[in-house]
């Protein structure tokens, strides 16, 4: 994950986050769902606005698998979208915006675009 | 009946304006289900048997004269009188007078108490009163009304006994064969029967003891009702000259007119054809007729009455019974039988010389191929080469469906209702429907006698698996099994942790289908709370507040029965007005407080619990509320005390978690101010106790609850509510509620009646005690968590900042204040 091209920023130690869960850090003005799927020893992270009803609540919602893929459900009308592509699996809702996620340290670090993109 | 079927069918075809209509009825009430009388016997009320309120009447404006019946028609003048002394004119008549109890002649006359037939729901409530009384109890006729009289006779506790004239059981419907297993089936219930017998006196002088017989001897009996066959009731039209058959009826042609052309006559008041016929489906086959006829003129194909099928399936104590086509083989055809004395089961299917025609059969014991054979019959569906596999063995789940698919579409499966395999095919396609009672609502087959339930279940399933959709149970891609086999396999496993359940019987990481599943499983077999395993929880359970728009969350305290206090009711205003939340009364008797910040809600409910209120659980899928009316404690009508029952009931059953959410209420008299008959499950005050309703609901598809018991005392109520509840709580699919629930359960209200009621299945008591523990392991979940500092860290909107969520924006509203609008 990562193309070189992004600021690795420290997000919060690994025990913030619940296994099989997420929870949302703020990095700036921007609010990120971090998952951590400890049952694939992965952890993804995205936007934490689900673009369905533009509302902040995508890090409570439930992660899971759809075949392969890494999903999350949101909480509020249990859209679902990879946690891969960031595309949405059950209805023609836009796509998610999805961040590499790096772990060191007992810290969880997420890649941020270099450039301000005002996202 | 025939006679409101007829009401709805001139409705649907000319409003108020172009045909005024008065019903004349000599009952108190109106027209009631006779087919399912004795279901009076096994608990089910007079409204349970209600065709239609009297409020149905008002609003279809037609004039509803109960307790008054036509004694005279003016023909001449086109007129009737009525017991009150009324009259009134008509354009069209239309006699649907029924019939009455055949009483044999020799037992005629003025008889001692204890004497009764079977007809009315007066009949039955005079024979329950005698009955109470009474060990042994006695039937004349071993017909078909016979023995639905002798059921209810061994419903009420007696020694009872069968007497029937001729020398076998149902002699207008079954052979020897066919009589002999009944016979035995009947006798193994306990059921004396004595056939051959002809009833020449009652014997007793204040009250009847017994019956004497032709061949001099007698038999005891403390209740003598007479079954014996039925009478038309034409003596209206005997006395106004109309024709009449030689043995009774009133003679119609085919658009079912009498000898006089404005006056009609349906149901078993009609002589067609030389037929009487006692059965509900020609009964509204004729009142479509008649209402075709008075409106469209009858220049309609449907104002054409011909001669009926009379196949007809029914449970006899117990007891399938099942005739189609000619069952006696009176043309030329050649007999196939099985005979099973060991199971009790006897088929009997005639087919044509050349093996290639079904043309009727019998079938006793065990009716599930009934639907198959008669619509093979009607439709004159080709045999298999070996036309015994007809009636080999039972038909397994697997070949279920295959039987229907050889149907034509207009092959009638309903026949009460005339409704053909297509219609529900359509249904299926075109509304969606994918279960039985969504079939019914859209098409009404399998509304009258039921009897076509498991033919409509095989085109449901035929039509689906056609579409690609296969009936499956499994709950999700990550479990091959059903909420009801995961529970069992969580149970007997003992299995605690999603995770661990996945690795060892799932495939995956599951998803949001079935971690709440699991979750509420766990939670009904480990009596655990929603802290346990956090993330498999809904959002809801994960933070013990409902999501709201705008991703804040509400609060409900438990505000058991509707009941609070002054001081209590200020600190919930104090609370809200503190924490800023905006107010609203529930419909379910409680306080809603909406706008909770995530972090907000374990100091929110510090200071709830410290006043005393609990979690009400508003959302889980859990006791939500028990509603009530003040009962006994303030109303003058009320008859027991509902408030102090409500809240018994809900502190009882708080906390325990269920398939779906679950509602109650209790009200305090017949009047139902709370509403019970919405609920899961609902109970309503009598004079003696407390009647039990179960499975209604409000919502998308309102249902109404059934009636489970009746006159219960406190301690038998909860016994039956806990296993009632228990037995959901393990059976059904996750988010069902229990309507929908009851709705797919095979055999219905009366299975679920068997199984918590009679405890047909034998596992009442462990339903009992595995409610007991969940009742005994009750914690406030908030109380948990207040006092556990891990847990508190739970509720924060971010974990690497203590900032609140700088995106939550409210607008003033009213006083108060609402999130902002979605944006699009």
């Amino acid at each position: 994950m990562g193309d070189g091209s992004e600021v690795w920023v420290r997000a919060a130690p690994v025990d913030a986050f619940p296994e099989n869960g997420g929870a949302c850090v703020r990095l700036g003005a921007r609010q990120i769902a971090v998952f951590n799927l400890s049952r694939r020893g992965e952890w993804y992270a995205c936007q934490n606005l689900c673009p369905h009803r533009k509302q902040m609540v995508l890090s409570r919602g439930m992660v899971g698998s759809a075949g392969d893929v890494p999903k999350v459900a949101c909480p509020l009308h249990k859209t679902t979208f990879s946690l891969t592509s960031g595309e949405c699996l059950n209805s023609d809702v836009e796509p998610i915006r999805t961040y590499p996620v790096r772990v060191e340290d007992g810290h969880v670090l997420i890649g941020l675009p270099r450039s301000r993109d005002g996202r | 009946m025939v006679g409101h079927r007829l009401c709805v069918k001139l409705r649907e075809r000319a409003d108020s304006e172009r045909l005024s209509i008065t019903v004349y009825g000599e009952e108190p009430r109106p027209a009631y289900d006779r087919v399912h009388l004795s279901s009076f016997f096994s608990g089910a009320g007079e409204d349970d048997l209600s065709l239609a309120p009297r409020s149905w009447y008002c609003e279809q404006n037609i004039r509803l004269r109960t307790g008054e019946s036509v004694i005279r028609i003016d023909r001449a003048n086109k007129r009737v009188h009525t017991s009150l002394g009324a009259t009134e004119d008509y354009d069209e008549l239309v006699l649907a007078t029924g019939s009455s109890a055949f009483v044999p002649p020799a037992l005629k006359g003025t008889n001692p108490p204890g004497v009764f037939v079977y007809r009315t729901i007066e009949d039955l409530e005079a024979i329950q009163r005698h009955g109470s009384l009474c060990r042994t109890g006695a039937v004349l006729g071993g017909g078909l009304l016979g023995l639905e009289a002798a059921k209810a006779l061994l419903d009420m506790g007696l020694r009872t006994t069968v007497v029937e004239f001729m020398p076998r059981l149902m002699p207008r419907q079954l052979d020897d064969g066919g009589a002999a297993t009944l016979r035995s089936r009947i006798e193994a219930l306990g059921v004396e029967i004595l056939t051959g017998k002809e009833a020449r006196s009652v014997l007793g002088v204040d009250r009847v003891t017994g019956v004497g017989f032709s061949d001099g001897t007698t038999l005891q009996t403390d209740i003598l009702v007479i079954s014996a066959g039925i009478e038309p009731r034409d003596e209206l039209a005997r006395a106004c000259l109309l024709a009449v058959g030689e043995r009774g009826g009133v003679i119609v042609d085919d658009h079912l007119r009498t000898s006089d052309p404005s006056i009609y006559a349906v149901g078993e008041v009609a002589l067609h054809d030389g037929l009487i016929y006692g059965l509900v489906g020609p009964g509204y086959r004729m009142a479509e007729v008649v209402a075709s006829k008075i409106v469209e003129g009858g220049a309609a194909a449907t104002s054409v009455f011909q001669r009926c099928d009379t196949s007809t399936t029914l449970k006899l104590i117990g007891v399938d019974v099942a005739s189609f086509g000619d069952p006696f083989g009176t043309s030329e055809s050649v007999p196939i039988v099985y005979e099973n004395r060991l199971k009790g089961v006897y088929r009997k299917i005639n087919v044509s010389p050349d093996g290639t025609r079904l043309l009727g059969g019998l079938l006793v014991g065990d009716g599930s191929d009934y639907g198959l054979l008669h619509q093979m019959y009607l439709n004159e569906v080709r045999c298999p080469e070996n036309p015994a596999d007809l009636i080999l063995g039972t038909r397994s789940a697997s070949n279920g469906g295959a039987g229907t698919l050889h149907l034509p579409p207009e092959a009638q499966i309903c026949s009460c209702e005339n409704i053909a395999k297509g219609a529900i095919e359509s249904a299926v396609r075109e509304h969606d429907a994918t279960e039985l009672s969504q079939i019914g609502k859209l098409t009404r087959a399998g509304t009258a006698c039921g009897g076509c339930k498991p033919l409509i279940s095989d085109v449901l399933r035929c039509v689906l698996e056609g579409m690609g959709r296969t009936v499956k149970h499994a709950l999700c891609e990550h479990f091959d099994y059903s909420r009801q086999e995961l529970y069992d396999v969580v149970r007997v496993t003992g299995i605690r942790s999603f995770d661990l359940l996945l690795d060892e019987y799932g495939s995956g990481d599951g998803c949001e289908v079935c971690k709440p599943a699991v979750a509420s499983i766990m939670a009904s077999i480990f009596a655990e709370i929603a802290t346990a395993q956090a993330t498999i929880q809904d959002t809801n359970d994960r933070f013990l507040a409902n999501i709201q728009r705008g991703g804040t969350y509400s609060v409900v305290p438990r505000v058991p029965g509707g009941e609070i206090t002054p001081a209590k009711l200020q600190t919930i205003g104090r609370v809200a007005e503190k924490y800023d939340l905006y107010a609203k009364i529930t419909g379910g008797q409680r306080i809603d407080m909406f706008g909770a910040r995530v972090e907000e809600l374990p100091f929110i409910w510090e200071e709830l619990i410290e006043a005393g209120f609990e979690s009400g659980h508003a959302y889980g899928k859990a006791l939500r509320t028990v509603k009530s009316c003040v009962g006994t404690s303030w109303c003058r009508y009320g008859v027991q005390d509902a408030v102090g029952f409500a809240i018994r009931i809900e502190n009882r059953y708080k906390g325990i978690r269920a398939p779906h959410k679950l509602k109650s209420a209790v009200s305090g008299c017949v009047r139902e101010c709370a509403e019970a008959q919405s609920k899961d499950f609902g109970v309503i005050a009598t004079e003696r106790g407390w009647n039990l309703f179960v499975c209604g609901n409000g919502g998308a598809k309102p249902q109404h609850a059934q009636l489970l018991a009746t006159d219960l005392d406190d301690e038998r109520c909860i016994q039956l509510i806990d296993r009632f509840l228990m037995f959901y709580i393990k059976t059904a699919d996750p988010l069902t509620r229990t309507a929908k629930w009851l709705n797919g359960l095979e055999g219905g209200l009366e299975y679920l009646r068997n199984v918590v009621v009679h405890d047909s299945l034998g596992i009442c008591d462990e339903l009992e005690r595995q409610m007991e523990a969940l009742v005994r392991s009750y914690e406030c979940e908030w109380k948990v968590v207040v006092e556990s500092p891990e847990l508190r860290k739970r509720f924060t909107s971010f974990v690497n900042v203590e900032d609140p969520d700088p995106e939550v924006r409210f607008v003033p509203i009213r006083d108060q204040k609402q999130p902002v609008p979605w944006s699009a």
